[in-house]
């Protein structure tokens, strides 16, 4: 026990300082937003992640917003079990064809107002699967998407400045 | 040399009971076909094609000489189906095939020997149409809804585009196994799990806490790999390749450039071996940080959870700072690497590695005597090792659990053939087990990665050469990438069309032969114990739906 407060002590407060993102910084990291989210829900956002086919990647850094540097949920934004919690959906992957009904589920199972973010190249625009028997191509050729988070997989710099910018303008 | 001696021994076994096997052999690093009667090196595969009759009968006298099995597949060519299946023994890997008509195809079964070949079978039968008589469970495994009975979609004639309807239904009448009695009741979870993980559907017949019967429905994320690699140029399908599974970019990349390299018969510049060997043993390590912490967060050890994924983030930014990628995705191109290490990287992930060396000192012992992560996770997940043994069970997951095989110490290719490592071998089998086997490996990995950077430090000048150039194979050359994953053994297959176009890609990997163990170590567990047991194996669900 004393050994595990010792290295608490000994590691600090790791987590870094970000600002919310200007315009010019949003279209750097490939962010596009089509529509803010209310003011009203400013300080408290709850997020359900909702991977729909993709190859684990994006999953990986949208983890890393939960690890002490990023820390995520000191700007409000948390991470929920269930759509019926969630304002925001964060779906990732070309949304194969065996998850579109699933998909399609868990947005009508969220309750408006509501926003969705396709994160990650194949959920912006299909990247490197794009559309065939097996997938869809694209999160926004099944449900109407808020905000695009572009990369391969984005980092969770631009994954958190994009939700920052989603809540802040 | 044993492995020689086995395989030229069980050929003649074969051949006196009338199998009529014609040998080729395939290096490993070259495709040259060499003379049956040379010498089998320990880095070379053999290839034996046998009538499809033999094919199950086989099987029975592999087993009986303790073959492990690998891998299995098929091709589409005009007028007939090859199926092929990949056995191991000692480090040597046997590639047997087969050759079935297109009117009716149809194989004896291996799954009635191999437990492992079980769904790898009923993924061919999905995506080829061909049966195989006699399987113990033929039911669908890869389709689900949204391609039509009848049709399979790596058949040639089979669009890539094929015929989608609107909104794919959902798979709402699979036949899932049943259970009855008082008291029994089912949990269904999933496809959308709880947490930000990766999609598939878990159903559970319990009594009261504990866990009576699992059964894994998989192939949410199937995103028609192994279709949309068709008429691929080499670099487009690595680029594919690197996202079989996001975790496991570098090694599914590099094994798919081992495969096209053998099949162009190119050799890699050795520094480029070198740089693949960092990059694969840096991935492996990124992992196994984010697995320890996702094992103890998942029993509510919130200390040891943050301190892992601080580790693996400060690991990441290295990545980044000095490769260009976080996650090291499209660093390796077929015939070599992207970027070179100059000397101030190599002086950084040197210094890297002492610095995690020490973090890990601190924080290891702090985990060792915590009493109440100890309760939750010794004993629990049990896996006997003569389950792993018959599942093939792969890397940390087989390892635990007593199977002493790692691709990189026992059928070495380069750079692993010029270094000396520890394999970490447990026989406790549970969920303790896995989580110190990946301890070991860490440790074991930051050992190969300083001497990689010795060898490129001091053997040769840096900034030497890091890429072959490309020479486009003939049609119908093929090649067979074998390398140690983060999570075991991937085993990628490549064969060219014309014009340097691929016509067949089949990665395999290990997460194909770990998940049914995860079926066998849940029972008698509870419930609640699910999300930890399921971390501790981790499988990849994109790398097995492909």
């Amino acid at each position: 026990m004393l050994q595990l407060i010792k290295k608490i002590l000994t590691t600090g407060v790791v987590t870094e300082k970000y600002k919310a993102p200007k315009d010019d910084e949003l279209e750097q990291l490939g962010i596009q937003i089509k529509r803010h989210i209310d003011k009203s829900f400013s300080g408290s956002i709850a997020i359900r992640a909702v991977d729909a086919g993709s190859c684990n990647g994006c999953e990986l850094e949208i983890h890393a917003l939960n690890n002490p540097f990023y820390d995520i949920e000191r700007f409000g934004i948390h991470f929920v079990a269930s759509p019926r919690h969630a304002d925001v959906l964060l779906v990732t992957g070309p949304v194969s064809r065996h998850m579109q009904t699933a998909l399609l589920r868990t947005y009508e199972a969220t309750p408006n107002p509501k926003w969705v973010i396709a994160v990650g190249d194949c959920a912006a625009c299909g990247g490197e699967f794009g559309v065939s028997y097996a997938s869809c191509g694209a999160v926004a050729n099944v449900i109407p998407v808020d905000m695009t988070i572009a990369g391969c997989p984005p980092t969770p710099l631009a994954l958190l400045k994009g939700l920052l910018g989603l809540i802040n303008n | 040399m044993s492995s020689s001696n086995w395989a030229t021994d069980f050929l003649n076994q074969l051949n006196n009971a009338e199998f009529f096997i014609v040998p080729t052999l395939m290096n490993r690093h070259l495709t040259t076909a060499g003379q049956p009667d040379e010498d089998i090196k320990n880095n070379n595969a053999v290839l034996w094609n046998i009538e499809s009759k033999h094919w199950q009968q086989f099987s029975q006298h592999a087993i009986e000489q303790n073959l492990r099995w690998v891998a299995g597949w098929a091709e589409h060519a005009e007028t007939l189906f090859i199926v092929n299946t990949c056995f191991e023994k000692e480090g040597t890997y046997l590639l047997l095939r087969t050759h079935v008509n297109n009117e009716s195809p149809e194989l004896p079964s291996q799954a009635t020997v191999y437990p492992a070949a079980n769904r790898s079978e009923r993924h061919t039968q999905d995506m080829f149409g061909i049966n195989f008589i006699g399987h113990p469970d033929n039911r669908r495994w890869t389709q689900h809804k949204a391609w039509a009975e009848g049709s399979y979609p790596l058949r040639k004639d089979f669009p890539v585009q094929g015929e989608p309807q609107a909104v794919t239904p959902p798979d709402m009448d699979y036949p899932f196994v049943k259970s009855y009695g008082a008291g029994v009741y089912e949990i269904p979870v999933g496809p959308v799990h709880a947490g930000i993980i990766e999609p598939g559907h878990f159903r559970f017949q319990a009594v009261g806490e504990l866990i009576l019967n699992l059964e894994e429905r998989l192939g949410y994320t199937h995103k028609g790999i192994e279709k949309i690699a068709e008429d691929r140029t080499p670099e487009s399908l690595a680029r594919l390749a690197g996202r079989v599974s996001g975790d496991t970019t570098v090694c599914h990349c590099w094994a798919a450039c081992m495969a096209m390299e053998q099949a162009a018969d190119i050799q890699i510049p050795p520094r480029a071996a070198l740089i693949r060997g960092i990059l694969a043993e840096r991935e492996r390590i990124a992992n196994h940080l984010g697995d320890m912490g996702g094992i103890c967060n998942d029993v509510a050890f919130v200390f040891a959870q943050m301190q892992f994924t601080r580790l693996r983030e400060l690991w990441l930014r290295t990545n980044a700072t000095v490769f260009g990628h976080r996650l090291l995705m499209d660093r390796i191109v077929p015939g070599g690497v992207i970027s070179d290490l100059s000397l101030d990287s190599c002086a950084l992930v040197s210094l890297e590695i002492s610095q995690l060396r020490i973090e890990l000192s601190e924080i290891m012992p702090a985990v060792d005597l915590n009493s109440s992560l100890e309760d939750r996770i010794y004993t629990a997940g049990y896996l006997l090792p003569e389950i792993a043994a018959a599942f093939g069970t792969l890397g940390y997951v087989g390892r635990a659990s007593g199977q002493n095989f790692d691709v990189r110490r026992d059928s070495p290719y380069s750079p692993y053939d010029q270094v000396v490592f520890k394999v970490a071998v447990e026989n406790q089998g549970d969920i303790a087990s896995r989580f110190w086997v990946r301890y070991k490996e860490i440790l074991s990995s930051l050992k190969l990665i300083e001497q990689f950077i010795a060898q490129l430090v001091i053997a040769q000048p840096a900034e030497g050469k890091i890429l072959t150039e490309w020479q486009p194979p003939k049609a119908g050359s093929e090649g067979l990438g074998i390398v140690e994953g983060w999570r075991g053994e991937i085993v990628t297959h490549i064969r060219f069309d014309t014009d340097n176009k691929i016509t067949r890609f089949y990665p395999r990997d290990p997460s194909t032969l770990n998940w049914p163990a995860l079926e066998k170590l849940v029972l008698n567990n509870i419930v609640p114990d699910f999300p930890v047991c399921n971390k501790s194996l981790n499988g990849s669900y994109s790398g097995n739906d492909l």
